[in-house]
């Protein structure tokens, strides 16, 4: 009975936001305020019936209801019961529930906080927010219901994907989600920009930091996948670009070029067009990625693609929702450049590089995601350029970023001064120098990219740490530091423990392959690491070979690690689960292999010294943490002084214009 | 107006490019080529019965006639479903039926064999899954079609419906025995 009504809750909620995508649109058109007034309540009765519909089917997980086929396939009885609940998005049925849930939520956020903008405008974001809402909750009902009965009820279920059996799992959908869904926001406010005809300072101003939360929490999702690629794996790596990972970094990366162009347009009044156009991309590309994820065109391997119908509804979609946008954008673009003019060396141009190089490096994601299609339909077969093709082209275009990264918040906007800025920023790359010859004695082995690696950390880091200093000197005490420039501060500073993370632990990184027999003992990056041999452990759903390796430096214990190869009840599936002795300067990573020797107990271990690895993801986390911190800033809040105040007018109070990014 | 039409074309050219992929992937049905073995000799194994440990099959032992190779585990739920359907509507076709029991305590597999009937011909038993990777087994049940000269001819992941006896693995087992004549 409970399925039955989450899935009627489901028709509901497509009704209401058939009426919240009709009605307002047509208000805002005819000018009628009482199909104005209808968006709100659309928003929160669709909202009510989404939250419905995604609580009975929690509860079926929760409760272990089998006849829900959905259910069956993706929990059993041996699943503890935390994992019932991100069971729910295990799979392709559930984890359009979450879509829906999350778009939901941002939609009621925007009507509920956005009181003080003109209602014609509410009425348009919320009316293509409710179009959005409508596409997906069709798609679900049409070819994806996760309410669907498997009568007579199964005794028992399939199990979750052993993969998705962690915790990193729990959180990494809902925060990945959150982040591209999130752009449907500065999507839905181009849209009613282009709708309306205009896009003024007020209104960029107002979307501004939902766009800084939703690459935020894309920022945190993308960092916790990695992550949790890195110690579920096995492999020991952090990145891998495949198809699903870059269909989730293709809107960060345009994202990121949208954070920085809507900051131009709002302060500056420049780059009209181009932060619609950039919006429209965002959005567009998550909507790009649900579909290579969900149609299977490029991942046959994933266990819920390839269904050519689910494939055809969402590239219908995707042709609806871009090709609309973008020949609304044709036709209504801001016809003329606008803003205030500026200088070949200003912060506007730097801004400008910035957002060519974030777009092209989106670009080129796109084209090496696609390539192996592209192979297909050039009759030369399916190629795929892979990790080697995207780690160069990606630091190809990514090193001007770098180096200029530290004079962005130094340049002044509309005319820059080199001179004074070069002069303010000699001690970083002084320093970076230094840092990168002494590196360079201290550890001659090190490749010339992990010496790259400590210069442009420090270069980047010390750089805006300058900054930091700079404003402390000058302004006045109180005012030194706005939300706004904080974030800044502390997403570039992010950037630097990134690209230490990355650029030594790619250099320096000892992985080795070894056979181990049961109290050998081999020394691997200076570190001693003894095998204890493998016993059986038993875990809630399976069984596994767990193996001890001691570690000790000299005679000194440091840790011992637990490597397991676990055997899930289930569907009999193996997983390899590594054991990680984590620290800030290094991790020890260990996993077990094959076994080798039945008789001796001999097995191949992997085991990896990685330094400096966890700043891939400090540098992640600071970088959310940039983003939170900007998009607090009370200033984006604060009551634009007219209703529709004109592009130009900058508030009067907001000086200095040059501290601010 | 033709630069602001510009991504407008770029998009149109993308999803022309993913309506290919979506007929391309049509035409090569995922599910029939889920295995680089087909059209291969079967790799190879000798493997002991379940019932006689100490005896064992092997794959030269089968070569001769075509059979069936359902890989399967008391474990299983799904093998549990797709049982009744090996016993009513696999056994009456007549080809051999040879049972691999994966990843399996063989003390639990006879108890799961007495209690819901024997379809199998013979059963061996691959107890810590080796022969599993070499068939590239990764979920049960899976079921392979093997020739008279070992060469594998189908296989199907998941477990068999009458729809797909009937549409897929009747019509290569009659193809078999055209060839065979």
């Amino acid at each position: 009975m409970l399925p039955e009504l989450g899935q009627f809750a489901l028709i509901l909620a497509l009704l209401l936001a058939a009426v919240q995508c009709t009605l307002p649109l047509l208000g805002a058109w005819k000018n009628s305020a009482a199909l104005i007034a209808v968006a709100r309540p659309a928003v929160a009765g669709q909202f009510v019936f989404v939250v419905l519909a995604f609580g009975v089917l929690t509860y079926a997980f929760v409760t272990q209801d089998f006849s829900v086929a959905y259910v069956a396939q993706n929990s059993n009885l041996a699943l503890p019961w935390y994992y019932r609940f991100s069971a729910v998005w295990g799979a392709h049925e559930g984890s359009l529930m979450l879509w829906i849930l999350i778009l939901n939520i941002w939609t009621l956020a925007v009507a509920a906080l956005s009181r003080r903008l003109p209602d014609v405008l509410i009425a348009r974001v919320l009316g293509v927010l409710g179009f959005i809402a409508f596409g997906f909750l069709l798609f679900t009902l049409l070819t994806s219901n996760p309410f669907a009965r498997h009568l007579p009820a199964l005794a028992d279920g399939n199990d979750l994907n052993p993969i998705l059996q962690d915790p990193g799992l729990i959180m990494h959908p809902p925060m990945l989600y959150t982040g591209y869904v999130g752009f449907s926001v500065a999507f839905a406010f181009a849209i009613a920009a282009l709708l309306g005809g205009e896009l003024d300072a007020a209104v960029v101003r107002w979307a501004r930091p939902w766009t800084n939360v939703a690459w935020a929490f894309l920022t945190f999702g993308i960092t916790l996948g990695s992550w949790w690629a890195y110690y579920v794996l096995g492999w020991g790596g952090w990145w891998f670009w495949d198809p699903v990972e870059n269909a989730s970094f293709m809107p960060w990366l345009v994202g990121t070029a949208l954070i920085h162009s809507q900051a131009v347009t709002e302060k500056r009044g420049s780059f009209r067009a181009w932060t619609i156009l950039l919006s429209i991309f965002a959005f567009s590309l998550s909507l790009l990625g649900t579909f290579l994820v969900r149609s299977g065109v490029l991942t046959s391997v994933h266990a819920f693609a390839s269904d050519p119908k689910r494939g055809l509804f969402i590239l219908a979609f995707l042709t609806v929702v871009v090709g609309g946008s973008l020949t609304l954008y044709a036709l209504r673009a801001p016809k003329v450049a606008g803003g205030k003019p500026f200088h070949l060396l200003s912060r506007e141009t730097l801004l400008l590089i910035n957002n060519l190089l974030f777009a092209c490096a989106a670009a080129m994601v796109l084209l090496g995601t696609l390539y192996p299609l592209i192979g297909d339909a050039l009759g030369v077969g399916r190629i795929s350029v892979g990790p080697p093709y995207f780690g160069f082209m990606f630091a190809l275009l990514m090193l001007p970023v770098v180096l200029l990264i530290p004079f962005g918040p130094f340049f002044r906007w509309a005319a820059g001064d080199w001179r004074a800025t070069l002069r303010a920023l000699l001690p970083a790359l002084a320093l970076g120098l230094i840092a990168a010859v002494l590196a360079k004695i201290l550890a001659p082995a090190l490749p010339l990219r992990g010496l790259a690696g400590v210069a442009a950390s420090l270069w980047v880091g010390i750089g805006i740490a300058l900054y930091a200093v700079k404003r402390w000197r000058e302004a006045a005490p109180g005012r030194r530091y706005t939300p706004e420039m904080l974030g800044m501060i502390a997403a570039h500073f992010g950037v630097a423990l990134f690209l230490a993370g990355v650029l030594i632990t790619e250099a320096a990184s000892v992985e080795s392959d070894l056979r181990f027999t049961p109290g050998e003992t081999k020394t691997i990056g200076g570190l001693q690491f003894q095998f204890r041999g493998v016993a059986r452990a038993q875990g809630p759903n399976y069984v596994a070979d767990e193996g001890t390796l001691e570690v000790r430096s000299g005679s000194m214990l440091i840790t011992t690690l637990h490597p397991q190869k676990r055997a899930y009840a289930g569907g009999g599936q193996v997983q390899s689960k590594s054991d990680i002795d984590p620290g800030l300067f290094r991790d020890l990573y260990v996993a077990l292999g094959e076994s080798l020797d039945e008789k001796t107990g001999a097995w191949s271990i992997r085991v990896y010294v990685k330094p400096f690895v966890r700043w891939i993801w400090l540098g992640g986390l600071m970088m959310m943490l940039g983003g939170f911190v900007a998009a607090a800033d009370r200033r984006f809040r604060a009551l634009p002084e007219r209703a529709a105040e004109p592009l130009s007018a900058t508030p009067a109070t907001t000086k200095p214009i040059e501290a601010r990014v | 107006m033709i630069k602001r039409l510009l991504p407008l074309a770029v998009f149109f050219a993308l999803v022309g490019l993913l309506l290919f992929g979506i007929e391309w992937n049509k035409h090569h049905e995922m599910s029939e080529v889920p295995s680089p073995l087909i059209g291969k000799p079967a790799p190879e194994f000798t493997l002991p019965l379940l019932y006689d440990s100490a005896k064992s099959l092997s794959r030269k032992e089968l070569l001769g006639a075509p059979y069936l190779l359902n890989v399967f585990g008391s474990w299983c739920p799904t093998c549990q479903d797709e049982h009744p359907i090996l016993t009513n509507q696999i056994k009456p076709l007549g080809i051999k039926l040879v049972g691999l029991d994966w990843k399996d305590e063989p003390d639990d597999a006879k108890r799961w064999i007495a209690q819901f009937g024997n379809p199998y011909d013979v059963l061996i038993t691959d107890r810590d899954g080796r022969a599993g990777i070499d068939f590239g087994v990764y979920m049960a049940p899976e079921t392979f079609l093997i020739d008279a000269q070992g060469i594998v001819r189908y296989k199907r992941i998941g477990m068999f419906t009458p729809e797909n006896i009937r549409d897929e693995l009747l019509p290569k087992i009659a193809k078999l025995q055209q060839s065979a004549k």
